[in-house]
């Protein structure tokens, strides 16, 4: 995490909301083309963009559409013909551009996009919940999950140079947990415009290829003469998202360098490395699961967290790497799929070696709040059940409070 | 105006490379000509879900000599305006073009469709009708005639029809046009008049399906033509606030001068259904629209 001392001096420090770190981040990306739609809680994004273009302070196009679909479809047009392009959206919005994510994705153009994390209805709610951006994780944009205003920040800063990369080539979404950090505010460091023009360069508009007038007759995306093609580009497109883990490690090497701030790329580690259990989180909750971790610590229980960065493309050496020894693992999910569990659990216990005892909770959906003692309850419950009777292996547990004072 | 000199010269070009996918007869293979012959092959299109994702045949081949994105069937006004936006802050100039059917226009793409309109995005957007879901095999549109049988509407269409290009009038745009594969030239002029104007462009391009009509395969443009001589389909152009009909329709704004419309509705296996009524109410449909489009000509004169 951020030491900050090592902190470079030609940035300013602000205090800002999630929303608006994303648009400062594109803004220092100078990017080109912009377009989104309204939706709580993603609108201060939408809105402040609006402002900086309007101002003069961003050079770029902003389109207002009518719609998320027509949001993507317009920023990916943006991208086929060479611009640096931005979207962002949220819950509902998301789902609306479903068809546009997986074609986007298999063009191969670099975009980014902030996907501010709520539920889904019905009932309307625009609380937080992870279920929105863990759906598009098939799509084939890389997906990353900040934990606090300062990595929302760096995330979307970092997600033009990886998506950028010719090695990888793939959009990015950002996620930020809705209002928890989209309007939270917090401390922020903005390194200077001069820093990151010099790492970031204005995108090459020739790579993968521009559609022009008078270009070369380049067709997108018609039918394959041989369905193998077709496979042949989804097993390239798998390749590139594998590429990506090593684009990420030097894209936040390079960025660590520029400014002073380092993370673990794609999975950090908190006081798991001679943890006998491990929780495993994702988003900004990670934050109240470290006070349950460092409590639980001071008990004496040997407990670490591993919290995840990037879903897409998935970790699983490094998750391997950190469960390897452990004798139980708690995955604890802001999200779910019906009849089957938590999504980050059913993925990660394919990782768990058959005689390691295993937990899924999901908790949190629809904006409940889970506090540091909540965390550390279940986790409590979790240790001791299995040094109790020796092994415990549970997909889906829900961790509900009880309704009190409820008509 | 083009002239024939200029069209033979073009006939000798290849402008649509030899292997498209394209059913015999196909009126889009026409259209596309003419478009390339207007534009002097350069430009870039943009081409959502329909008959002509698959007339440039299979990759990694393509018969299309421009470059094309092929996009979802909704998004095709949203991604040119997006490239247009790009090309524009890039300083490349030249026409973005979108090639899209009846359904993806009047249907599933409305939304997107209106709100690039609106919006007044710099693109020209050709709306290639061959009135039905061609491609997945005749099914009912926005845009299919009342009473035309489709595999969806077996003993003929109920609804009416969406009057695609008056609708995009309402939108404030500069320039809206319909024409007729039949009627090559004038199509042509229409595009060349589109391109050198900026804003959002629209043209309505009949195009007569042998397969989805019901017709025979050398009789496209034969169709294409009695469409226009019948008065069932008319040639008018709105260019910035001025509406006129074009004039291949001029001699058919008097009634006597059109030909029977049996004569059009019976080459086309769709209508061989009909009773005389419906032949009535479709006589009367007609005669009502040549009303509403000549009262235009005298408010946007």
């Amino acid at each position: 995490m951020i030491n900050q001392s090592q902190v470079s001096g030609r940035g300013i420090r602000r205090i800002m909301v999630g929303d608006h770190a994303v648009a400062e981040a594109v803004k220092l990306a100078r990017v080109n083309v912009i377009s989104a739609y309204p939706i709580t809680p993603q609108t201060l994004i939408v809105e402040r963009l609006s402002e900086m273009v309007d101002r003069g302070e961003l050079k770029a196009d902003f389109i207002r559409v009518e719609s998320e679909f027509s949001a993507l479809a317009s920023v990916y047009g943006a991208a086929a013909a060479g611009a640096r392009a931005f979207t962002a959206t949220s819950s509902h919005g998301l789902f609306y551009m479903y068809e546009m994510l997986w074609w986007a994705a298999a063009s191969r153009l670099p975009l980014v996009m902030a996907v501010v994390t709520r539920a889904l209805g019905p009932p309307w709610n625009i609380h937080d919940e992870h279920t929105d951006i863990l759906a598009i994780r098939d799509s084939g944009w890389i997906i990353g999950m900040a934990s606090d205003v300062q990595e929302v920040f760096d995330m979307t800063l970092t997600a033009f140079k990886l998506s950028e990369d010719e090695r990888v080539l793939l959009p990015v979404a950002i996620g930020l947990d809705g209002f928890v950090l989209s309007h939270t505010t917090e401390p922020l460091y903005i390194p200077s415009q001069e820093d990151v023009d010099s790492w970031l360069p204005p995108r090459n508009p020739k790579v993968p290829y521009v559609i022009e007038p008078g270009g070369e007759p380049i067709t997108l995306g018609n039918l394959p003469r041989m369905d193998v093609y077709h496979e042949l580009h989804r097993a390239y497109m798998d390749e590139a998202m594998n590429e990506a883990k090593n684009v990420i490690h030097e894209v936040y090497g390079e960025y660590g360098k520029l400014t002073g701030k380092y993370y673990e790329p794609l999975v950090e580690c908190y006081r798991c490395s001679d943890a006998k259990y491990v929780a495993v989180t994702m988003g900004a909750w990670s934050g109240d699961a470290k006070v349950a971790v460092d409590e639980l610590r001071d008990s004496g229980y040997p407990i670490g967290l591993i919290r995840i960065r990037y879903i897409r493309p998935f970790p699983e050496e490094k998750l391997e790497t950190y469960i390897n020894g452990v004798r139980g693992v708690i995955v604890f999910d802001r999200d779910y799929s019906v009849g089957f569990g938590g999504v980050l659990a059913g993925e990660l216990m394919g990782l768990v070696p058959s005689n390691v005892s295993f937990k899924g909770v999901i908790a949190g959906l629809g904006g409940v709040d889970v506090s540091p003692s909540d965390f550390r309850n279940v986790m409590v419950s979790f240790v001791n059940d299995v040094e109790r009777d020796g092994y415990l292996r549970v997909r889906k547990w829900w961790y509900i409070p009880s309704v009190n004072g409820g008509d | 105006m083009v002239t024939i000199n200029e069209l033979h010269r073009y006939g000798r070009t290849k402008l649509i490379m030899p292997g498209t996918s394209a059913c015999p007869g196909c009126p889009l293979q026409l259209g596309m000509r003419y478009l390339a012959m207007a534009l002097d092959a350069r430009f870039a299109m943009v081409i959502p879900a329909g008959c002509s994702s698959v007339i440039p045949g299979a990759a990694p081949y393509t018969a299309f000599t421009v470059p094309v994105m092929h996009v979802p069937f909704a998004s095709s006004p949203a991604v040119a305006s997006g490239l247009r936006r790009a090309l524009r802050i890039r300083g490349v100039d030249g026409p973005v073009v979108v090639w899209a059917g009846d359904g993806a226009s009047a249907d599933i793409g409305f939304a997107s469709l209106s709100g690039s309109a609106y919006r007044n995005e710099d693109i020209i957007y050709i709306l290639a009708d061959n009135e039905a879901y061609m491609n997945t095999g005749i099914q009912a549109s926005g845009t299919t005639p009342p009473k035309a049988w489709t595999t969806t509407s077996p003993r003929g269409k109920t609804e009416g029809r969406k009057d695609m290009s008056l609708i995009m009038i309402m939108h404030n745009v500069p320039y809206v046009a319909t024409a007729s594969i039949a009627y090559p030239m004038d199509f042509i002029d229409k595009v060349r008049r589109a391109a050198s104007i900026r804003g959002f462009r629209f043209i309505h391009l009949h195009a007569p399906c042998p397969p989805g009509w019901k017709f025979p395969d050398n009789y496209t443009v034969r169709v294409a033509r009695l469409a226009v001589e019948t008065g069932m389909w008319i040639l008018w152009e709105y260019n910035q606030g001025k509406l006129t009909i074009s004039s291949p329709s001029v001699p058919y704004k008097d009634k006597g001068r059109r030909k029977p419309i049996e004569e059009y509705l019976k080459l086309q296996g769709r209508f061989s259904h009909l009773t005389k009524e419906d032949v009535e109410v479709i006589k009367a449909n007609v005669d009502k629209q040549w009303d509403l489009i000549i009262r235009l000509t005298e408010i946007y004169r």
